[in-house]
């Protein structure tokens, strides 16, 4: 299958300090990398590198075979990215954040589909809260239906499973399980163990 | 890319709505710190007609760089910042349908205060529509120029400050032309060099400043 998203030669420096060089992969439909490396190694620096918010001091990202930030937009339709905020306002309600994350990239997302999302992911109850009044896991699932229903191809996921419950943590595993076998791709960072049933992602461990 | 635009703006709006108090901080901050004014000078109606144009408009310039450090931090620390950059919509029209969404939310109100405060300033009618006018045009270039030290200080610890220092230089040319314009009313010499100007400088910024921004937002972020 031919690569659809690597990396090589990936050099990052914050200030003075080298964070990780050398780095890269090998991505094809189908398959996820696990990024692994303890804390302020740099996993985090590494995914923003890789969804084009920050640049490597050296080194490409690649996105079929072409550099990031040649192809921006077709890039930025097809990839979705989950940091560790949330990105969700606390004074909309998970609904209107997701119809309007929506309409920011360029996409409509119709009420029903965005309350199967909001359902699916367990937050049936708080359609029309104030994400204000939510709990941290329940954001963090509203930000999980968001990329839900971004329809991309390539995930990138800094620490998916903070803050969510026994339920939840199986629910994502689920979710990007089923992303991955269709076809997707997922790059992604966590502390805790992950388990996608008859998957072996690829591992890649940052650190000087 | 229109609707991207429109989204920006309309998402900006339902939040100020959502937060009143924030909102009419800025106002009730213009009108109080214009009708000081009178108060301390005293009821001389000559002098207070020469300082009523410029005292408007240096209060609606600090009025509105109160509201401009919040343009971009509130997106900045949930997040959403973040997916509104990696959007495939080009950078420049998120920083223009910010700063499109911080003057309908702060200079509009602007405009239609204006007019009672300058009463306050003994303004023959004439006057009070050139400065109303003159606010119309001027109150985007604050917003669009503010949303360029409003990018360049996001991050920072006391960037509140610094937006003030970075953005106030700028702001003089519509300052000038803006109150000079209904100075111009005041002493019969005619507003329309002044406007003209100032609509020069409205073009201008449009042109320029999202793209600055947006470059400035780049480098913050990063």
């Amino acid at each position: 299958m031919p690569s659809m998203f690597s990396a090589n030669e990936l050099v990052c420096e914050r200030g003075e300090r080298l964070l990780f060089s050398n780095l890269g992969f090998d991505l094809s439909g189908g398959e996820a990398l696990l990024v692994g490396g303890g804390n302020g190694r740099g996993k985090t620096s590494l995914l923003r590198i890789l969804c084009g918010l920050s640049a490597p001091a050296a080194g490409t990202v690649r996105w079929r075979g072409e550099a990031i930030g040649r192809t921006r937009e077709r890039y930025a339709r097809e990839m979705a990215y989950l940091g560790h905020a949330n990105g969700i306002k606390d004074d909309l309600s998970p609904m209107e954040n997701l119809r309007i994350a929506a309409a920011l990239n360029g996409r409509a997302l119709d009420v029903a589909a965005a309350t199967a999302a909001l359902e699916r992911i367990g937050l049936s109850r708080c359609l029309d809260l104030p994400a204000r009044v939510l709990s941290f896991g329940q954001r963090r699932r509203v930000a999980l239906a968001g990329l839900m229903t971004a329809g991309a191809l390539l995930w990138i996921l800094d620490e998916p499973l903070t803050g969510l419950d026994v339920e939840g943590v199986a629910l994502v595993e689920r979710m990007i399980r089923d992303h991955v076998v269709a076809g997707g791709l997922a790059v992604m960072t966590t502390h805790q163990p992950m388990t996608l049933d008859g998957l072996t992602p690829q591992t890649l461990s940052v650190g000087t | 890319m229109l609707r991207f635009l429109f989204t920006v703006v309309r998402r900006d709006v339902l939040l100020a709505a959502r937060r009143r108090g924030d909102w009419l901080t800025a106002q009730f901050f213009f009108v109080i710190v214009v009708s000081m004014f009178p108060l301390g000078i005293g009821p001389e109606p000559g002098m207070l007609r020469t300082i009523g144009p410029g005292v408007v408009w240096v209060a609606a310039l600090l009025a509105s760089l109160l509201s401009l450090d919040r343009l971009f931090a509130d997106d900045y620390r949930d997040g959403s910042l973040e997916q509104a950059m990696l959007s495939p919509c080009p950078m420049a029209l998120l920083t223009l349908g910010k700063a499109i969404a911080h003057w309908v939310i702060n200079g509009i109100p602007l405009l239609l205060i204006a007019p009672l405060l300058g009463i306050q300033f003994n303004l023959p009618a004439a006057a009070l529509w050139i400065l109303v006018l003159s606010l119309a045009i001027g109150t985007p270039i604050l917003s669009l120029l503010g949303s360029i030290g409003a990018a360049l200080t996001l991050g920072l610890r006391g960037g509140g400050a610094l937006v003030t220092l970075l953005i106030m230089p700028l702001y003089v040319p519509a300052l000038i032309f803006g109150a000079g314009a209904v100075e111009g009313v005041l002493s019969g010499s005619g507003s329309e060099a002044h406007l003209s100007l100032l609509g020069a400088f409205l073009v201008l910024s449009l042109l320029l400043a999202p793209w600055v921004s947006a470059m400035a937002l780049k480098v913050s972020v990063e």
